[in-house]
């Protein structure tokens, strides 16, 4: 395994209290919020990611290093500015589709996501369109939205979305990634999203693609 | 002591009996689409070759009802429902749990279907009481009641409680009998939440003390996202028994879990001179020496 700085390593092993005690020495040893989040941690939290995608990593542990790295995100968070100077990958409106109650594939997608540097607006399960609608007009420019469903009933619920999207004059400014154990790439296409991913580190991928595009 | 209550579900031929006096019946989980690609696509080109073996083998492992869910995207579900059930039917002989959130389906389902059939599922929700209770009153069937309400998935063991409650009232004012409501108390992954598995347990308990009715569960779900799921799930099987689980809805094809069921059955003392223990014991063996 690949060497990595120590604060990466806590942040990899989801040691929450290592976490905090580096973060808080290097604060001050005068490092920046920003170069500790950005240089460190983000990629613990990728590398995270990448462990779980090739099945080295199980969810629990997952979880774990997503703890870690929000007990650090409270701290650093009001250091960062009022978010006007940090620097983020991009804005993402997520929810599990009206009908629909799971989460966990949601909720590591929102994990990874944030540990990637995005902004996450997590709107929940059950979420109705016309909420999605509202959250993505709250916010300017280029957006995207996350949507899961994991039972076949609701997977009918996204091009109701999509078509939403649409009549709100919102599809051009919005990137609209779809993801859930039936979701198949094939049904991403016929439903008009940008895409689908395999799993959560994938969606990261695609999070990041669809910003470039 | 709580009172036994006993569910009974039938097909053309057989009749099986769930109470927690009687060796655990096991609701065959295998005849569903859900996240399982290769069967999503047999089933959209009409293919159903991997139904009928996990169908057989289910039964042969053990299963006493096989749930069948039609839920492929993009499928006519009503149509192919109706075909699952024929064909499950046509190469095996125990009862069907019919597996839908669509009421159509389930109604061209419930019409369809000769016997008893047990129905997954009806929740607290105010539109599923609505429409599929009376479904279940009108073709005389028994249902799975997920304790969950318009409020989602509920964070207490009280208000799962409290929602198994509604349903059960619910039912008996349109004169379902009690007999006929199997609780599922919804057991969550330990892979997201480490108290998901004991919050699951005591609302198993919770509920029989209560009310004395049958418990369901999904138990393949609590170890999704851990490494050696079919240990878990072994475990957490036996435990729940012990507190009062008596049909699972699982998969029978594992081995550990059917062993855990087994072993659990024989230790609540529902395998008289351990005869069904003995003999899943020499059907390993011979499969060993095969």
């Amino acid at each position: 395994m690949a060497e990595f700085p120590e604060l990466t390593q806590a942040v990899i092993d989801g040691n929450a209290k290592k976490v905090l005690e580096i973060v808080n020495e290097e604060l001050k040893k005068n490092a920046t919020p920003q170069s500790l989040l950005t240089n460190y941690m983000i990629p613990g939290m990728l590398h995270v990611g990448k462990l779980m995608q090739e099945g080295e990593y199980f969810i629990p542990e997952v979880l774990r290093s997503a703890k870690a790295m929000r007990g650090a995100l409270e701290l650093l968070e009001p250091l960062l500015g009022q978010g006007a100077d940090r620097q983020s990958e991009g804005y993402v409106v997520i929810g599990t589709v009206d009908g629909d109650i799971h989460d966990i594939g949601k909720n590591l997608v929102a994990m990874l996501l944030k540990g990637a540097g995005f902004q996450v607006n997590d709107l929940g399960v059950s979420v109705k369109k016309e909420v999605c609608i509202e959250a993505l007009k709250a916010r300017e420019g280029k957006v995207i939205l996350g949507l899961s469903a994991l039972i076949t009933p609701t997977l009918e619920e996204m091009p109701i979305v999509i078509e939403a999207l649409k009549e709100a004059g919102l599809r051009d400014r919005i990137k609209v990634m779809v993801g859930g154990a039936p979701v198949t790439q094939e049904f991403a296409d016929e439903i008009g999203a940008d895409g689908t991913a395999e799993d959560a580190a994938g969606a990261v991928d695609l999070a990041k693609r669809l910003m470039q595009s | 002591m709580t009172q036994i209550i006993t569910t009974t579900v039938s097909s053309k031929d057989k009749e099986v009996k769930i109470s927690r006096e009687l060796p655990t019946a096991i609701i065959g989980e295998r005849i569903n689409p859900t996240g399982r690609k290769k069967l999503q696509k047999e089933l959209k080109e009409g293919i159903f070759d991997t139904v009928k073996k996990d169908a057989i083998a289910q039964v042969e492992a053990g299963a006493a009802i096989l749930d069948v869910n039609a839920g492929v995207p993009g499928a006519d579900e009503p149509a192919l429902l109706l075909k699952l059930i024929e064909i499950v039917g046509a190469v095996t002989d125990v009862p069907l749990c019919i597996d839908t959130a669509n009421p159509r389906a389930l109604e061209g389902a419930l019409k369809f279907y000769k016997g008893k059939a047990l129905v997954n599922s009806v929740t607290g929700e105010k539109d599923k009481l609505e429409t599929v209770l009376p479904l279940i009153k009108q073709y005389g069937a028994a249902v799975i009641g997920l304790t969950i309400d318009d409020d989602g998935i509920p964070k207490t063991i009280d208000k799962r409680v409290e929602i198994a409650g509604k349903i059960i009232n619910r039912a008996a004012q349109i004169g379902i009998p009690i007999e006929d409501i199997i609780i599922d108390t919804l057991a969550m992954s330990m892979g997201s939440d480490d108290q998901a598995g004991k919050m699951a347990l005591d609302a198993v308990t919770a509920i029989v003390e209560t009310y004395g009715v049958n418990v369901t569960m999904g138990c393949s779900n609590v170890s999704f996202g851990i490494p050696d799921r079919e240990s878990i799930n072994g475990a957490f099987l036996a435990m729940a028994i012990r507190c009062g689980l008596t049909c699972p809805i699982t998969n029978p094809l594992q081995e550990e879990v059917l062993k855990a069921i087994l072993a659990a059955d024989l230790s609540m003392g529902r395998d008289e001179y351990a005869s069904r223990w003995i003999t899943f014991y020499r059907k390993r063996m011979k499969k060993l020496k095969s």
